[in-house]
């Protein structure tokens, strides 16, 4: 789950790292009222989880109250590259000396940390490793050892980071480190991490992803998860507890097994057509799963046929079926199914779809997955 | 032979009283697996259908002589598990559980490094390893596996999801190809055991002729495969990778699914597989039908 700019200030500043005071608003008066207690000059920021809000108009300066209205009032339902912007975060404008970088990620090939800090921030991490690629250090931290502050000072020294500057970089590394592990993060990202005139360096933007198996250690997330933004789809599949991604086109999919149901949506892509949604039932397949996907794909208005892949390995093939029938005398479904069924005990199970008398105009079994594929984006594209 | 397990190893079951661990742990013992005992802390004496339960993995493995675990159990006990294990001396453990956190798998991972570096982890959330006639830890369906011929050829299968591992097993079954193990490595971002580490015990297992690799989109584990093979695979193999249209920064079921800035995606896998030598399917049958083509060739 990706956290808003707000929310990773917020969790932030839980771990002990210095953010602008400020606060969220979703209206413009409680712009104003979060502004006047920040101290003026304040920015208003556009709360979406998209990069360019500041070329788009959504990052404003104010110094007075007037202004905040102005700023607020134009950024509030403001759409920037599909998101529209429901939420502001208002603080205390910081005067900047210099920006760095700093982020705390899991390097899968090496099974470690890596902590990526450099002196050049404020700009996109990826244009400064292609343009200047020996200005990023890249350091593993041993998840066992975890990060001393000795070591952190002795990365910011590395990264020419200024002298004045090292100890408090290496103060809010910890930090952030403590953050990302303790805080159980995919990502935990400053950028920029800025020095002040005063000499104090602190988070000006927050960009943290959080680790949703980690969730059930964590009740404080509930908050975090109320403001997700899902399209209803997912909203409805969440409800239903099953693996659901809305994608544009309009195959609806579901298969049992993550990989299979990513499979799926290759296969129907190579023979021209488009995937509705990523959809994984899971290993049991039972009536009351299937009719819960069943009815998720059934609300997707784009949906012209329903593409069902299953490969039963403990799940037996009658068991599906029997799942499947059972399913379809609930659900009213708008658009065909095709069913590729096989496995274990396939030919069972596809004698008794054969045999519950549904026409065939609503459902038809095909051996094997690229037959299914075909005839379901055959129908889908109206052919 | 085999890789990683065989005829003779003997498993214990953590969870073994436990929904999953019951249900896993005698369909292993059915398919001629042996199961020598269980572990659930508190249960000790008891027996599961005969399988005789402990309290602690110790106990276990002095009693029964266990060399290998399979751990399913749930998330918040799974690392804990994993650990005691080693601890105990086993030296093959799989873990089927989903849903361990990063933190922990990153933790858990690193800490078998330090304290137990003989000990080889299988998984999390992972389907298990099945050498077919001989063992069969985790959860695969043993019957749809081909039991590999005396005289061969036989493939190897490795994997990182479940559902294509079944997929692999059965297309090579209705061609009538024998295969010698087959490996479920897992979909999460931290896995005990990587394609590298079964592809050199592919490559030096003598009844192993041929390897089907099955990748997907996320982290680089299939770009280190290919290098790998490069300079040291001489068996021919055939390699599917699932997620071409999947996008970019959605975990697509498995924790570690998930394409993110540019990286990880499933064209970048197939090249890099593809300059290695291997023969890459556009589909689990496909990725099957080259392997039978490779089979042919060998006979």
């Amino acid at each position: 789950m990706d956290l808003f700019e707000y929310q990773g200030k917020q969790y932030f500043a839980r771990f002990g790292i210095p953010v602008s005071a400020g606060g969220a608003a979703r209206t413009v008066d409680e712009a104003v009222k979060v502004a006047d207690a920040s101290q003026y000059p304040v920015v208003v920021k556009a709360q979406v989880q998209v990069g360019g809000r500041g070329k788009a108009g959504g990052i404003k300066l104010a110094n007075n109250a007037d202004e905040v209205r102005l700023h607020a009032g134009n950024i509030l339902g403001m759409d920037i590259k599909g998101h529209v912007v429901k939420c502001l975060w208002v603080e205390h404008a910081s005067d900047i000396d210099e920006e760095y970088y700093a982020s705390f990620t899991l390097d899968r090939a090496a099974k470690k940390h890596l902590l990526m800090l450099s002196a050049q921030g404020g700009v996109d991490i990826e244009e400064v490793a292609e343009r200047d690629p020996g200005a990023i250090v890249k350091l593993h931290v041993n998840p066992v050892e975890g990060l001393s502050e000795a070591t952190a000072k002795k990365a910011a020294a590395d990264a020419k980071i200024p002298s004045k500057a090292v100890d408090g970089v290496a103060k809010i590394l910890v930090s952030l480190y403590e953050c990302f592990t303790k805080g159980d993060c995919d990502l935990a990202e400053i950028n920029p991490l800025i020095l002040k005139p005063t000499g104090e360096v602190h988070a000006l933007d927050a960009k943290v992803s959080l680790d949703d198996n980690a969730a059930y250690r964590h009740p404080e997330w509930d908050e975090y998860r109320a403001t997700e933004e899902l399209d209803e789809r997912e909203q409805l599949a969440r409800e239903s507890d099953l693996q659901y991604i809305g994608l544009s086109g309009t195959v609806g999919i579901i298969a049992n097994g993550a990989g299979l149901a990513m499979s799926t949506l290759d296969v129907v892509n190579q023979v021209g057509g488009s995937a509705a949604n990523f959809l994984d039932i899971g290993g049991g397949a039972n009536a009351d799963q299937m009719a819960a996907a069943l009815g998720v794909i059934n609300f997707d208005k784009n949906v012209k046929s329903i593409f069902i892949n299953i490969f039963g390995g403990i799940t037996r093939g009658e068991e599906v079926a029997k799942g499947i029938v059972e399913a379809l005398s609930r659900v009213d479904l708008r658009a065909p199914i095709v069913i590729r069924l096989d496995g274990t005990n396939a030919v069972e199970g596809r004698e008794i779809l054969a045999k519950a008398g549904i026409p065939t105009s609503k459902l038809e079994s095909r051996p094997t997955m690229l037959e299914a594929a075909r005839a379901a984006v055959a129908i889908a594209n109206g052919k | 032979m085999a890789i990683f397990v065989d005829e003779n190893t003997k498993v214990i079951v953590q969870g073994l009283t436990g929904g999953q661990g019951k249900f896993h742990g005698l369909r292993n013992r059915a398919y001629g697996t042996k199961v020598v005992g269980g572990v659930t802390p508190g249960k000790g004496g008891q027996d599961v259908e005969g399988v005789p339960v402990f309290d602690s993995v110790a106990a276990a493995v002095s009693a029964t002589g266990a060399d290998a675990s399979f751990i399913a159990v749930p998330p918040k006990a799974a690392s804990v598990a994993i650990l005691e294990a080693a601890a105990a001396g086993v030296g093959f453990i799989v873990c089927i559980t989903e849903g361990i956190p990063a933190q922990d798998e990153a933790k858990t991972f690193n800490t078998l490094v330090r304290d137990y570096p003989g000990v080889r982890l299988l998984g999390p959330n992972c389907p298990g390893i099945i050498s077919p006639g001989k063992c069969n830890i985790g959860i695969t369906a043993g019957e749809i596996a081909e039991l590999p011929s005396a005289k061969g050829p036989n493939v190897g299968i490795v994997s990182r999801s479940g559902t294509l591992t079944y997929q692999a097993l059965y297309e090579l079954k209705q061609q009538g190809i024998g295969v010698s193990t087959c490996v479920g490595i897992g979909g999460d971002p931290v896995p005990g055991t990587s394609f590298v580490d079964c592809l050199a015990e592919f490559q030096e297992d003598p009844e192993t002729h041929a390897i089907i690799m099955i990748g997907e989109i996320g982290g680089s584990a299939e770009e280190e495969a290919a290098d790998f093979i490069k300079a040291n695979v001489t068996k021919p193999m055939s390699a599917y990778i699932a997620g071409v249209t999947a996008p970019a920064g959605k975990k697509m079921g498995h924790a570690g699914a998930i394409v993110s800035g540019g990286k990880g995606t499933a064209q970048g896998k197939m090249d890099a597989l593809r300059a290695a030598g291997v023969r890459v399917g556009l589909n689990p049958t496909e990725a099957g039908s080259l392997m039978a083509e490779i089979v042919k060739g060998l006979k």
